[in-house]
């Protein structure tokens, strides 16, 4: 066979892109579906785990059916709730609104233990890239119930390990307004400790990582403010 | 017909040590040195160049009279990218929490060395069952290193295995403490460096003339 004419390389080429590029879509379309159910039941299982509840993955969407009794967007500026967006299913605008961009502010409510819980999503920067997490709060709007924390390239052992529970622990019970100011909770150098707001531990090794997490605290959870002075107030 | 003769076997075991692609050749340290902070990803990882480099010398062997000579490199790293991507996609639907460890280095395997010289090297010109086995062997090869390298690093940095905690509570009490330098690339460098020493010094067939 002859090799090495133009036409020969180029249908050669060709051919092969074509079929390359049917066999990856056909593997796409025939995995996507399975794909798609992974994310939302990681998103499942990250929500649950600021419950402090931790799914396993089978387990997963039951858990979260059974639990999650309402999921809806907010204004943040009146800090109320939007009340068309309401829905708990992974097709509902709370569950796929993108909160990356802002483009919504969805709230989750939970109830465990007789008393209701409210569960808002977190976004930052690690120093690598992304992280995010979500923050359980209990029905007066400053005690945190539990935090769930992900991420997306952080260090390994080091900056990673914000995903444990030894850190993510340390947030229970800890206070994000004080005399009626929101302060987010600081996270500071092991040993260090701020006056006047509530602190936890950072990461030793995780320096940019643990100032990452103190900066999505405050930004994020600062969006909520006025939500969350409305349940103070109302209580 | 034997499925493995005295020649085939060579080629499946050779990697594993006179051969190995990281610790004689010095191919595919990139990766080598980014996922083995801990053991497990250095498992999936190891599976995954197993798989793509094996299927990947086969495609190419299979192909190897009807390729082009002057697009023979580009057609290697579509086959290579290929299945590549599907590895990756499979991991996303099945192995949904181990894929989120490896993120990116499940991609970074098309730009592994170890992959692009076996094809180059062997595909071109064996016949698919042992290139195979070359890719498996040297799939292999570099993966046994990679699961040393993530066992010391993992129990060493972290004091687990398998997230599991292996290093006991007492030591800990009388102050023994966790190397963080461990779980940076500088010290995988440190650690690939030992296994190369100490496989140099029993073997005296890899040692180099001094003058």
């Amino acid at each position: 066979m002859k090799t090495e004419k133009n036409t020969y390389t180029i249908i050669y080429a060709s051919i092969m892109v074509l079929l390359v590029a049917l066999g990856l879509s056909f593997t796409h379309q025939a995995l996507s579906e399975k794909q798609k159910k992974n994310v939302e039941i990681d998103k499942m299982q990250q929500i649950l785990r600021s419950l402090k509840i931790d799914a396993p993955t089978d387990k997963a969407q039951t858990i979260y059916n059974d639990l999650i009794s309402d999921a809806y967007l907010i204004d943040i500026e009146s800090g109320t709730k939007k009340e068309t967006s309401s829905g708990t299913q992974p097709t509902d605008s709370a569950f796929v609104v993108n909160v990356t961009n802002r483009e919504g502010f969805p709230i989750y409510e939970a109830e465990i233990d007789g008393d209701k819980k409210y569960i808002l999503p977190m976004n930052g920067k690690g120093l690598w890239g992304p992280i995010w997490g979500y923050l359980a709060i209990d029905s007066n709007g400053s005690t945190v119930y539990g935090v769930d924390f992900g991420h997306d390239s952080e260090t390994p052992g080091l900056g990673a390990e914000i995903t444990t529970e030894n850190f993510r622990d340390q947030f229970e019970g800890k206070e994000l307004f004080k005399d009626g100011e929101f302060k987010s909770i600081a996270v500071v150098k092991k040993g260090k400790s701020v006056s006047n707001r509530d602190y936890v531990d950072g990461i030793s090794g995780g320096t940019i990582t643990s100032k990452g997490v103190d900066a999505m605290l405050y930004d994020s959870v600062g969006d909520y403010e006025n939500f969350l002075k409305n349940l103070t107030v109302s209580k | 017909m034997a499925l493995l003769n005295s020649k085939t076997k060579a080629v499946l075991l050779g990697p594993l040590n006179k051969n190995n692609p990281v610790i004689v050749q010095v191919l595919g340290i990139c990766s080598a040195l980014a996922v083995t902070s801990k053991l497990e990803p250095s498992v999936v990882m190891t599976i995954a160049v197993v798989v793509v480099a094996g299927f990947g010398n086969v495609v190419i062997s299979m192909l190897r009279n009807t390729i082009p000579n002057r697009i023979r490199i580009i057609v290697q790293l579509v086959v290579v990218a290929a299945l590549v991507t599907i590895v990756s996609e499979v991991l996303k639907a099945y192995l949904y929490d181990v894929n989120k460890q490896l993120s990116v280095f499940v991609g970074l395997i098309v730009t592994n060395c170890i992959l692009m010289g076996r094809l180059e090297a062997f595909a071109l010109g064996n016949g698919p069952w042992p290139s195979f086995l070359d890719g498996v062997g040297n799939g292999l090869g570099y993966g046994w290193i990679l699961i040393v390298v993530g066992f010391f690093r993992e129990l060493l940095g972290s004091g687990t295995l398998f997230d599991i905690p292996v290093i006991p509570q007492a030591l800990y009490d009388i102050g023994y403490e966790n190397n963080g330098l461990m779980i940076l690339p500088p010290m995988a460098m440190i650690v690939i460096a030992g296994i190369i020493w100490v496989h140099r010094y029993r073997d005296k067939e890899l040692q180099e003339e001094t003058n």
